[in-house]
Parts: structure tokens; C-alpha cells; sequence
């Protein structure tokens, strides 16, 4: 790249800039019979020059690759909505738009920010604070997005992790009377699993009574009783059990969790809730918990092993 | 097209892609003409007017501009917030009344990291491109892009402190944009990853403001003190891949600044406030190839050009178009 040709737009540049590129006022002298040897002053002028590009090069590109870090790390692994992409394509699929974030009845689903690296933008659900419980009725998340990213049938180039695929395609309990009682869901988003049984109430015999999670607490869900298009805070349905089963009670997909009575290594027999291979990984067990912090909870991404 | 345009149409392409303008080899006969006389016959009283109506600034497309900018954003957030459902979604891909409009460089950077394309990427990026071929490629940048207007602004900021003379605008190499662009392309393929997208000012800026803001408007701030503090305008001249995805669309467009050299005073105002001050080298005495000069694809057909030239010599066109009004 020349400087003679920056010239004439250096000398209309707003500023005088004394110590810019090019002396305004000399014209371009045509390049005739080749380059002229540039003048010392010249030369460092565009050494100068390159080094900045360099700059914001380094700038630009530090930036974008430093996207790598969190994945390297290989930090918190998020739960994605559902009909997620295996997490690799999922990342390469998704134009970060938030079209999934707007048709969510229950706002389940947010956008990650800058420390999730090349996540940036993608969606993911924090279970505790907000699950997806499918008030929807017909997973809008996989309707509304654009790319693909989200799914009801996966491309034949991509294959199924093993344990991955739903065996049959889940039955919602709200919609188990009508005609078309399943939703178009082909792969768990994850596996509920009991974390720390030793805290759950179900398995130490105690029932649960008043609001669940506080009153503070905002999550929402929709429950039938009430209103099935309207969701309310979890807060507004109090409890009263004798022994609690809130996680079977409320959970949206038929026969994925039940309590069982099981025996303890030492014998005694417990009560317990036990999850089941129709488990979606939609986290409305983890969210209604009682138990701080919740004893039953969702593996992003695991896979059914029986 | 004669010759002389054609020649500087392919040239025009090449300076998008990071050329500095050359003088002009060839020049038509009728504005060789022109060009002679101007330089025999300064006309002082008319130059004296020009200088008045210069001190009156139009603000006129800038205006007009702005409130487009902020009405598109804005519509995208009270979509949302009052769920009116007219545009759902973001910059990067959205729902315009139920219909799938995707933003041209999100889609590629998304096509070449997943290396599959559903309808509906398909179907939106289609309707993009050919909106945009009708309204000028990188109209994008200055009558949508938020990061635009809010680098307007740091603009403003920054030539205040050249004023003051605490900082310079220091110049980077154009051609960084074009390389950036195809390490990003290279970096989708070859990662998998959306790379760019992670950085991408606009995503940034228009997530932030339909889904609330986050650390990442950070990396925002860290570009408007770049662009204040040491080189003008930044980002947008040398370095977003956006405005070269959207500048390539722009060459096959009807819509765009036309020069017109019989009133010119070739005072460069024009290109004072131009982003691209590149494509504006036509205005320079002795430059112009033709009569009328039709102003090449990296413009972002902004119109502050038109507002600050009081003669007309600049003007909005449409080919084909304007001749028939």
C-alpha cells in the first residue's frame, strides 16, 4: 500500500494531524517509471502504520480466539432447551438470535453471556431457577428456531449418542387425554438424577407443607388445576403432603420418575423416587425440590443407562 | 456503461476490498471538458455562496437516517417486551410478521461452521440478500447496524479531541477487513465454531438490548475506546467482516450516491464526514471519469455527504429508476 495515494484524503481529513500518514499539501507526484525509494520519514511512516494494524489484528483476533478459553476449561456443562443439537453442532448451529428465549411461556430459556466463550448468545436453562415444563404444549423453542439448531429431526449426518434417543416419544401428562398426546421430542436433553439422596425428604419419611422454594422465589409452572394456558409463580401453590413426592407429583412427562420403596444397605426399607427411561431431562423435578440445594437434579447431556 | 465507468466500477470492487484509489488512467471526453474549464474559470461570487450555504448544514438524511436506525432496533425490543410479535428475535436472525429474515454474515459464518442448511436459514437468508441487493448492501451498516450509530457518536467524541489536540486519527491498513474476513470464514470451517459471532459488536449490542445487558458489551466499550482514542472509526473501516459481506451485495445494487462533477467546488467536505472517504476520491479535482459518477459498493449510502454538499452534486439514485421520474 502506497502513501502517496493516501494523500489527497489525508489533506481532507477535518484535522491537521501533524503526525499522520503522508504531509498534506504535497501532492501525488504519479508513479511513473516505478516506486520512487521512500524517504526515511516515509519508511517509518508505514512501519508505523503496519505495527497498528498489527494492533488491532492482535486486538480483534485475541479476542474473538479467546472464546476457546471456557471450552478448554470445559467449565459448568449447560443444560440446552430442548431438541438441542449435540453440544459441538449445537455451538455451530445456532445464530445466537433469542427467538427461542421469546416463544418460552415460562421464560425457561436465557441467553449465555461472555464467559461462556463461542457460547455467547446461545441458549441454555438454569433447571433451579427455571425449568422447562413444557407448558408450551408442543416444544415451541424447536419451532421458532431458524437454523436448526434446535431440532425435532436431527439430520442423518448426525448421529445419536447412544442413550441419547427416547424409546418412545414422551407422553405429556397435561395432554394425555388428547388426541395427540406426545411431544415431537426424539432425544433427552438430559437425565434426572438423585444427587444427594441423603438430603431428601422422601427418602427420610418427612413430608413437606407451605411454599416451595420461599416466597421470593420466581420460577413458574403451569398447573392444570389452576389454569392450563397460565402459568403462575410456584409460590402461589402451596404445599401440603405428608410425605413428599413433589418431584413425581409434578413431573410433565408420564413415567419418568415414581417413588419406589427400596432397601437401604442396611437393610431398612425407604421410600424413594426412582427415574425412569421416559426421563426428558426437563428439570421440573430439580426446580420444585424443596431441599436446599435441590437433591435431585439434571445432568446436562447424560445419556439413559440402564 | 461506458468504458471509463466500467473501468472504474471493477476498480471501485477492488478498493472494497482494501486497494487505496488510483488516479484515474482514462477520463471521458465530456469531462476532460469540464475539468479544463474548471481549472481556466473560477467562478468567486459563485464560491462565495457555496462558502454561505456550507455554514448552513443539512442534517436532512442524517436525520431521516437515525430515526430509521433506532425505529428498527426498537421495534425488535418492544416486540418482544410487549409481545406484538411484529419482529421476533435479534439482528442475527429474526421473524418479520411470521416471515424468516436472517442476517447475511450470521447465516454464512452459521453455513460454514455447521456445514448444513435448513430451509429456513435458506428461506431467510434469501429474502436478506435480495432486500438488501434493492437497498443498497451496506445501507445495512448505517440504517440498521446499532453499533453504527452509537460509533457516530464516538465519532463526534473523537473529533472533538483532534480539536483539542490530544489525540490523532491513526490510520490502519484497509486491507485488514478483507483479511479478517476470510480468517473468520477459515476459522468457522476449520473450528466448527461460530468464531466471529462471539465478538460481533452488532449480536453483542442487539442482544443486550431485547434480552438485557451482559459483560459482553465490555468488548463494545473496549471497541468505541479504541475508535475515540486512537483511530477513527475503527472497527467499521478495518475490521468488520459484516460490511464486507454487505458491501459485496452492494455492488449488484440499483440504489447509491451518484456524483455529479458540473457544480462541484471540489472542496472535499464530502469526504470529511465520509466513513469511506475512499469512495468518495472521485470528488477530488481532476478525478472524476465522467459527468456523473455513480459512488462504488463500500458506501453505505449514509447520505452525509449529500447533507453537507449545498451544490447537488451529490445525490441519492436509483438506477434505471430515477431516469424514469
Amino acid at each position: 500500500m502506497s502513501d502517496e495515494e493516501r494523500l489527497p484524503e489525508d489533506s481532507a481529513a477535518p484535522e491537521p494531524a501533524p503526525k499522520k500518514v503522508g504531509t498534506p499539501g504535497v501532492l501525488p507526484s504519479g508513479r511513473a517509471g516505478g516506486t520512487p525509494p521512500l524517504s526515511k520519514e516515509r519508511r517509518q511512516q508505514a512501519r508505523r502504520r503496519a505495527l497498528r494494524t498489527l494492533l488491532l489484528t492482535g486486538g480483534v483476533m485475541g479476542a474473538a480466539l479467546s472464546g476457546f478459553l471456557p471450552l478448554l476449561y470445559a467449565q459448568k456443562k449447560r443444560l440446552r432447551p430442548p431438541g438441542a443439537l449435540d453440544e459441538k453442532d449445537f455451538l455451530a448451529s445456532c445464530i445466537k438470535c433469542g427467538q427461542c428465549v421469546q416463544v418460552c411461556p415460562v421464560s425457561a430459556i436465557k441467553l449465555a453471556d461472555l464467559v461462556d466463550g463461542f457460547g455467547v448468545g446461545v441458549p441454555y436453562i438454569d433447571a433451579r431457577e427455571q425449568a422447562c415444563d413444557f407448558s408450551c404444549d408442543a416444544v415451541q423453542c424447536i419451532l421458532a428456531c431458524p437454523t436448526g439448531s434446535l431440532t425435532y429431526h436431527k439430520p442423518d449426518f448426525l448421529k445419536v449418542r447412544p442413550g441419547a434417543a427416547l424409546a418412545a416419544k414422551p407422553i405429556l401428562l397435561a395432554k394425555e387425554k388428547d388426541a395427540e398426546p406426545t411431544l415431537n421430542l426424539n432425544e433427552r436433553i438430559g437425565v434426572a438424577r438423585l444427587t444427594r439422596p441423603e438430603a431428601c425428604l422422601a427418602i427420610q419419611g418427612k413430608g413437606f407443607k407451605g411454599q416451595v422454594r420461599g416466597p421470593d422465589f420466581k420460577g413458574r409452572m403451569r398447573y392444570m388445576a389452576v389454569d392450563r394456558w397460565k402459568p403462575i409463580r410456584i409460590g402461589e401453590h402451596p404445599y401440603d403432603v405428608a410425605e413428599c413426592d413433589l418431584c413425581v407429583r409434578e413431573c410433565p412427562i408420564k413415567g419418568a420418575i415414581s417413588i419406589e420403596t427400596v432397601f437401604a444397605p442396611d437393610g431398612a426399607k425407604r421410600k424413594s423416587p426412582v427415574v425412569h427411561e421416559p426421563c426428558v431431562g426437563c428439570g421440573v423435578c430439580e426446580m420444585i425440590c424443596p431441599t436446599e440445594s435441590a437433591s435431585i437434579e439434571i445432568v446436562p447431556r447424560e445419556v439413559w443407562k440402564t | 456503461m461506458n468504458p471509463y465507468l466500467r473501468r472504474r466500477f471493477r476498480e471501485q470492487i477492488m478498493v472494497m476490498f482494501g486497494r487505496e484509489p488510483k488516479k484515474p488512467e482514462t477520463i471521458a471526453p465530456e469531462a476532460q471538458k469540464i475539468h479544463f474549464h474548471k481549472r481556466g474559470n473560477r467562478d468567486l461570487i459563485a464560491e462565495k455562496l457555496h462558502a454561505r450555504a456550507h455554514a448552513v448544514p443539512s442534517h436532512k438524511w442524517r436525520n431521516r437516517r437515525w430515526a430509521t436506525l433506532i425505529f428498527a432496533n426498537l421495534l425488535f425490543v418492544v416486540s418482544f417486551y410487549f409481545d406484538i410479535q411484529i419482529l421476533e428475535g435479534a439482528l442475527t436472525a429474526s421473524r418479520f410478521i411470521g416471515f424468516h429474515v436472517i442476517d447475511l454474515n450470521s447465516a454464512l459464518q452459521v453455513m460454514l461452521a455447521h456445514k448444513h442448511v435448513i430451509n429456513n436459514l435458506l428461506i431467510g437468508t434469501g429474502t436478506v440478500l435480495v432486500l438488501w441487493i434493492l437497498l443498497g448492501g451496506r445501507t445495512f451498516c448505517s440504517w440498521v447496524c446499532p453499533y453504527h450509530l452509537l460509533a457516530e457518536w464516538a465519532e463526534k467524541l473523537h473529533l472533538y479531541l483532534v480539536k483539542k489536540k490530544l489525540v490523532t486519527d491513526q490510520t490502519i491498513d484497509r486491507r485488514l477487513r478483507s483479511v479478517f474476513w476470510l480468517v473468520f470464514a477459515v476459522l468457522a470451517v476449520v473450528t466448527g465454531y461460530t468464531v466471529f459471532e462471539s465478538i460481533s459488536p452488532i449480536g453483542i449490542l442487539s442482544r443486550a438490548m431485547i434480552y438485557g445487558p451482559g459483560v459482553a458489551l465490555l468488548w463494545v466499550l473496549a471497541l468505541l475506546v479504541f475508535e475515540v482514542f486512537f483511530s477513527k472509526r475503527a472497527w467499521c473501516r478495518y475490521a468488520c467482516p459484516i460490511g464486507l459481506t454487505y458491501g459485496v451485495v452492494g455492488i449488484v445494487s440499483p440504489l447509491r450516491i451518484k456524483y455529479t462533477l458540473d457544480g462541484c467546488f471540489h472542496e472535499g467536505d464530502c469526504r470529511k464526514v465520509c466513513l469511506v472517504p475512499h469512495v468518495l476520491d472521485t470528488v477530488i479535482k481532476g478525478r472524476a471519469v465522467d459527468t456523473e459518477v455513480p459512488i462504488g459498493p463500500d458506501c453505505t449510502r449514509c447520505g452525509l455527504c449529500v447533507d453537507t454538499c449545498p451544490t447537488g452534486s451529490l445525490t441519492f439514485e436509483v438506477k434505471g429508476l430515477s431516469k424514469l421520474l
